[in-house]
């Protein structure tokens, strides 16, 4: 119960505090909406909305958890208010868990703002929503990670956007987001492989438009090795790292 | 055995050795001081009693569970109080008090009655509602030790909790220590204030360079070194002429002209002062006051560190800007 009043004050305390202000209400909503629109007037109308779709909700939801946690815990750390969370007798588990749900919930409704967008135009009765769910719940959780993981690293908030962007845009040509895996060239073939977009935008390929590499639970499984991996990564170097 | 025991305690950094083989234990309701200038491993020794430090070697325990392997439980019965105020910003001193609660698994109700019941203690009941940003540094000292308490832990750790504010705020943080001391709080604290350190603690380390060089009641650190005894007298001249007289003529004396109409008589014995005053009235001098300089624990730490009582000085002013 005691961990349980921690593990929810912390999650309360970065939701007002950070994720409900309206800079990054407003950053949520519209850099979804530009990039469909770009997406959109950039083809010219050969791609159609329902193509676009598993890329954007991808793409929302990578920027959505990065950015902010990579931020707020750095900023943190800077201020050494992080300190009062380490030195709270509650687990680093929950608290690395406690500080990722608040932006793994932010970057599922920053998925969901193109669905929106998306409902206006065209029927979307055919897509798989559950599978569509625990897609964007994984690559949620695993950009959380990504982003936890850079925080660590970074000592000033601008080593951590500048951290984030390092990884993030590759990510985002190499997962088959704009460009096909198939046509990438052989030698960028294998670190597609080993990105968790990859497997997470391939199951968000299969649910909404039906093509996709691999099926759904191969893919869902890879994610969980992806997410375990990366969390008892994010424990030890916060072990190793926070903790000197 | 102390609720406080550090044995053989080290922290290398790489090559730096932070805190060099300390060991030292603490009794049950006493405040215990690390006195020493910055860098000489206060904030490193703190940091490893409450985890947020790994020691390289040595032994902590605290109220009977070993700090190293159990932190967490440890971490159950302390309050810390850091060098830096950390609380956030954009909350007020109310949500800012509940929230640190909430961490140590504090009930809503029990943690909005122990959150205003310390606004009040520490006269921020009006400053309650306003964000941490907007409050002064003695404010925000205070609001920061409230919530190393909030959950009423066994044993308070402060680190350099006067440092960089206001006479009057820092009078009122000593008295707030004070306070909780009666409340039979244990209480290490970490200062470079000589004076604070006298005045509130009951016993005293010296820490230079990671190592304790002295620790022990201010008494018995007084006692440690050894004392000279030394008298000023006012006089109505200037005794330059009659200095070397003086000295000849009592026993195991010297003396010191700090200033034009005073002297300094200093022996390791104590001093009897009728034969001064025969001497000096048999020269026509008048003596209006004879007063017993006694050592100060900055005398005692010179004399015991090495470093100036003006170094320290120095660094208070510093951290003060």
């Amino acid at each position: 119960m005691q961990t349980l009043i921690a593990f929810w004050n912390i999650l309360r305390k970065d939701i007002e505090n950070y994720y409900l202000k309206p800079p990054n209400i407003s950053w949520g909503i519209i850099f979804p909406l530009s990039w469909t629109l770009m997406q959109l007037i950039r083809s010219q109308g050969d791609i159609g909305i329902e193509e676009l779709l598993s890329g954007l909700m991808a793409m929302s939801v990578l920027f959505g958890t990065t950015s902010m946690l990579a931020v707020t815990i750095t900023f943190e750390r800077r201020s050494r208010s992080f300190d009062r969370l380490l030195i709270a007798p509650i687990s680093i588990s929950t608290l690395v868990i406690a500080k990722i749900l608040g932006a793994i919930l932010f970057g599922i409704l920053n998925a969901f703002v193109p669905v929106i967008f998306a409902a206006f135009f065209i029927n979307l009765s055919g897509i798989n929503w559950g599978i569509t769910l625990a897609a964007v719940i994984l690559i949620a959780i695993t950009s959380a990670l990504l982003g936890l993981l850079i925080a660590v690293s970074a000592k000033e908030v601008f080593e951590a956007q500048t951290f984030s962007n390092f990884f993030r845009f590759p990510m985002l040509f190499l997962c088959g987001l704009f460009i096909p895996i198939d046509k990438l060239p052989v030698i960028l073939k294998p670190i597609s492989f080993c990105l968790p977009l990859t497997y997470g935008t391939d199951i968000l390929n299969g649910a909404i438009t039906g093509n996709s590499i691999f099926n759904a639970i191969f893919n869902i499984s890879v994610m969980l090795v992806f997410t375990t991996l990366l969390f008892y990564l994010c424990l030890r170097n916060i072990k190793t790292k926070w903790i000197l | 055995m102390g609720i406080v025991d550090v044995a053989n305690l080290k922290k290398s950094y790489g090559e730096i050795v932070a805190v060099d083989d300390i060991s030292f234990s603490i009794e049950k309701g006493e405040i215990f001081g690390f006195l020493g200038p910055n860098g000489a491993g206060k904030t490193s020794t703190i940091n490893m009693m409450i985890g947020l430090s790994r020691p390289t070697s040595g032994q902590i325990i605290i109220d009977g569970i070993d700090a190293i392997k159990n932190i967490k439980k440890v971490q159950r019965i302390i309050g810390i109080v850091p060098d830096e105020n950390n609380l956030y910003d954009e909350m007020n001193g109310f949500d800012n008090l509940c929230f640190c609660a909430s961490l140590y698994g504090i009930s809503i109700k029990e943690r909005e009655k122990r959150a205003m019941e310390l606004l009040e203690q520490f006269n921020l009941t009006k400053a309650g509602k306003r964000p941490f940003k907007t409050y002064s540094k003695g404010m925000k000292r205070k609001l920061t030790i409230a919530a190393g308490i909030i959950h009423n832990p066994k044993i308070l750790f402060l680190d350099e909790p006067t440092t960089g504010i206001d006479i009057e705020s820092a009078r009122q943080i000593r008295e707030l220590i004070l306070d909780l001391k009666k409340q039979g709080k244990t209480i290490f604290i970490t200062t470079h204030y000589i004076e604070e350190a006298e005045r509130i603690c009951d016993r005293i380390a010296f820490i230079v360079n990671g190592k304790i060089v002295k620790i022990g009641t201010v008494t018995e650190l007084m006692e440690s070194v050894e004392r000279e005894h030394k008298i000023r007298l006012q006089l109505d001249r200037s005794i330059k002429d009659i200095k070397e007289e003086l000295e000849n003529n009592i026993e195991n004396c010297r003396v010191e002209i700090p200033e034009e109409n005073s002297c300094l008589v200093i022996s390791k014995e104590r001093i009897a002062l009728s034969p001064i005053l025969q001497l000096l009235d048999s020269k026509g001098i008048s003596v209006y006051e004879a007063k017993e300089i006694k050592p100060s624990l900055e005398d005692v730490f010179v004399k015991v560190t090495g470093i100036e009582a003006s170094k320290l000085k120095k660094e208070k002013e510093k951290v003060g800007k």
